[in-house]
């Protein structure tokens, strides 16, 4: 029998899914269906809008209302449905290429905008649908099939970008850590305005083969052992934090959402 | 109500007249020389409850559109060359996803950023094939400013219906052109809604119900709970690598347009009845074609003119008929013969296909295309 949050947020025909075997999505699109039933919200008001990529086509298998559409411009068609309906709970799944790359320019103008959309990246640091490209998160010196002498690129942290273009909220979390990814998420939904978790995936199919990095578990391990929560951080001495990376809630601030400043501006201009 | 008269711009009668559609939506980014539509837009859409957003650029200015399009308004977005490059993957996204979206091009000089503020006709094969795969599209050019708003209202209409990208291909002549213009009382314009399915009953996203012509659309959020790909998809919406199901997806998109041409496309004949000679043009040159013509005729001259509405897809049959009866035809347009090819393709050996035309900016004057027509011919 499959757990209850499968028959009631997912739709049963379509699976087995396409990704690999230790690929950590799964964990990740379970985690914003949780959200979901905690909040309670209406299935049939939540839209999910995807990009081109790995992590994109998780809408497919999601019983919402559902919208796959060009590479790196799920934020863009997202904006569109939210402005044009707002009762809507508009989820954007994006990929670290799909939304840093291609897409970087919808991502910093819907922060910027603080619009009603939550976004929650995928980042397995590789462009994993066309076989294993660097990607904009790919760390310095790893390498992919498009950099196979070490990439020379500095990896963006998206998550500071969003913040940096004026997300008023953006977390961190990675697949290991699923109960606080499952809060984090919550509480973006929840937020009124731009928000984003930028959830680490794994991808031991091309990123982990090309850089050696072991096993599934290996790389479960590795996102254990290796981030730290940035309130546990701050009380933490330098050397305890060295090598690690910071995760948890980095932004969580109150300003005008962009759809209810624009029926502001309806509801002074209607006759 | 009685009918109001303006003094308007052809950019800003294209406002009219998708406000008198129905337009709801509006996404863009500015772009000489339609920026017009969007300032006007933003002005009179919130005054009844719609939405304008100025997007990050011009992928985002389509893509806005289409995402509104789901939910249940009547969206448009407008540019000029250089955008309208922008737009080409997202219109065929449209295409297959078949999203009504109106996309107004008006056009402006030369490739690359050319000659922002000066017409040029040189969209006319990027409205047809600029995105990648065939496609269905519906492509309409208007002359006039009141063609302008009569043709916004109806590439809403064919959209509706057809649930497809319509181009409104127009350009700077007739967009910043004023002409005195009659807005029709509402009353009198036809309207065309896309069909929902009703609520509660069993659908299928993409399956033509006997006797429709597309599939019913649900608004997102209106319960029906589907799913959208840009992916080749079956009836259910959801994708699939079946090369049996791709075939029928894309026969069906094909079709919906070739079995309706009688109803999509339209043209104006002007003196063709006794024509010996054909002048072909559309959109602004057109108004140099009619000039020509009516000088041409005074001197005894038998001319006519045929000029394509539906630029795409082309009014062949029409233009079959005349080539029959005609010595010779003549092009004219603001680029180097691009309908000239579909016109020659057209008439095959019937008449021969001359051409006049240039790139640089300027409008075709009537005398130039006179001393053209009697070098020629």
């Amino acid at each position: 029998m499959n757990h209850p949050l499968v028959e009631g947020f997912f739709r049963m025909d379509k699976f087995p899914h396409i990704w690999c075997p230790g690929c950590g999505h799964g964990i990740i699109m379970a985690s914003i269906a949780r959200a979901i039933e905690k909040i309670g919200l209406d299935k049939d008001k939540v839209c999910i809008v995807s990009g081109i990529g790995c992590s994109s086509r998780a809408p497919g298998y999601m019983d919402f209302n559902t919208l796959h559409t060009t590479h790196g411009r799920a934020l863009a068609f997202a904006t569109g449905v939210k402005l044009a309906n707002p009762e809507l709970e508009v989820i954007v799944i994006a990929g670290d290429g799909d939304l840093s790359a291609i897409g970087g320019n919808h991502l910093i103008h819907a922060a910027r905008r603080n619009i009603g959309i939550t976004t929650i990246c995928f980042n397995n640091n590789i462009y994993g649908m066309t076989g294993g490209q660097y990607s904009p998160t790919t760390p310095t010196k790893e390498k992919g099939t498009t950099a196979p002498y070490g990439n020379i690129d500095k990896p963006f942290d998206i998550t500071q970008l969003a913040i940096g273009a004026g997300a008023t909220y953006a977390a961190k979390t990675t697949a290991y850590h699923v109960p606080q990814m499952d809060k984090l998420i919550e509480t973006a939904i929840r937020h009124k305005g731009f928000s984003m978790v930028e959830a680490i995936s794994i991808c031991p199919t091309y990123y982990g083969r090309k850089n050696k990095k072991g096993s599934v578990v290996d790389m479960m391990t590795f996102l254990k052992d290796s981030f730290i929560d940035v309130k546990v951080a701050e009380k933490l001495p330098p050397e305890k934090k060295e090598g690690k990376f910071l995760m948890g809630e980095f932004i969580n601030k109150a300003e005008p959402e962009y759809t209810e400043q624009y029926d502001q501006i309806i509801a002074s201009q209607k006759k | 109500m009685a009918k109001k008269v303006k003094f308007l711009q052809g950019n800003e009668a294209c406002v009219e007249g998708a406000l008198m559609a129905g337009m709801t939506f509006y996404s863009g980014y500015p772009i000489t020389p339609s920026t017009e539509i969007a300032e006007l837009s933003a002005e009179r859409l919130p005054r009844i409850g719609g939405k304008f957003i100025q997007m990050e650029d011009e992928i985002a200015g389509i893509a806005a559109a289409i995402g509104a399009s789901l939910t249940g308004a009547k969206a448009m977005t407008a540019t000029s060359g250089p955008g309208f490059s922008l737009k080409q993957e997202n219109i065929g996204y449209a295409a297959l996803t078949e999203i009504p979206v109106v996309i107004v091009n008006v056009q402006r000089g030369g490739p690359s950023t050319g000659l922002p503020t000066a017409p040029g006709q040189g969209d006319l094969m990027q409205a047809m094939w600029g995105t990648h795969g065939d496609h269905p599209v519906i492509c309409l050019t208007p002359d006039s400013v009141r063609e302008t708003f009569d043709l916004t209202i109806r590439a809403f209409n064919l959209a509706e219906k057809y649930r497809t990208p319509v181009i409104l291909l127009t350009d700077e002549i007739t967009g910043h052109m004023r002409e005195k213009i009659e807005i029709p009382d509402a009353s009198e314009v036809e309207i065309y809604n896309r069909i929902k399915p009703e609520p509660g009953s069993d659908y299928k996203a993409y399956k033509v119900v006997d006797g429709d012509i597309v599939p019913k659309m649900a608004d997102f959020g209106s319960g029906f709970r589907y799913h959208v790909t840009g992916l080749m998809h079956d009836e259910t919406g959801f994708p699939s690598n079946s090369t049996k199901n791709a075939g029928i997806l894309m026969d069906r998109l094909m079709a919906k347009i070739t079995d309706n041409l009688d109803d999509i496309i339209t043209f104006e004949e002007i003196e063709t009845a006794d024509a010996d000679y054909l002048i072909v043009a559309y959109g602004g040159t057109a108004r140099t074609a009619k000039a020509a013509v009516k000088k041409l005729r005074a001197e005894g001259i038998k001319v006519g003119l045929f000029r394509p509405i539906t630029v795409w897809p082309f009014p062949e049959a029409a233009l079959y008929k005349l080539s029959e009866q005609v010595k010779d035809i003549i092009v004219a347009e603001l680029n180097y013969g691009q309908m000239k090819l579909e016109v020659e393709r057209v008439v095959k050996n019937n008449a021969p296909v001359r051409f006049c035309g240039k790139a640089n900016g300027e409008v075709l004057t009537p005398e130039e295309l006179i001393q053209k027509f009697k070098e020629v011919l």
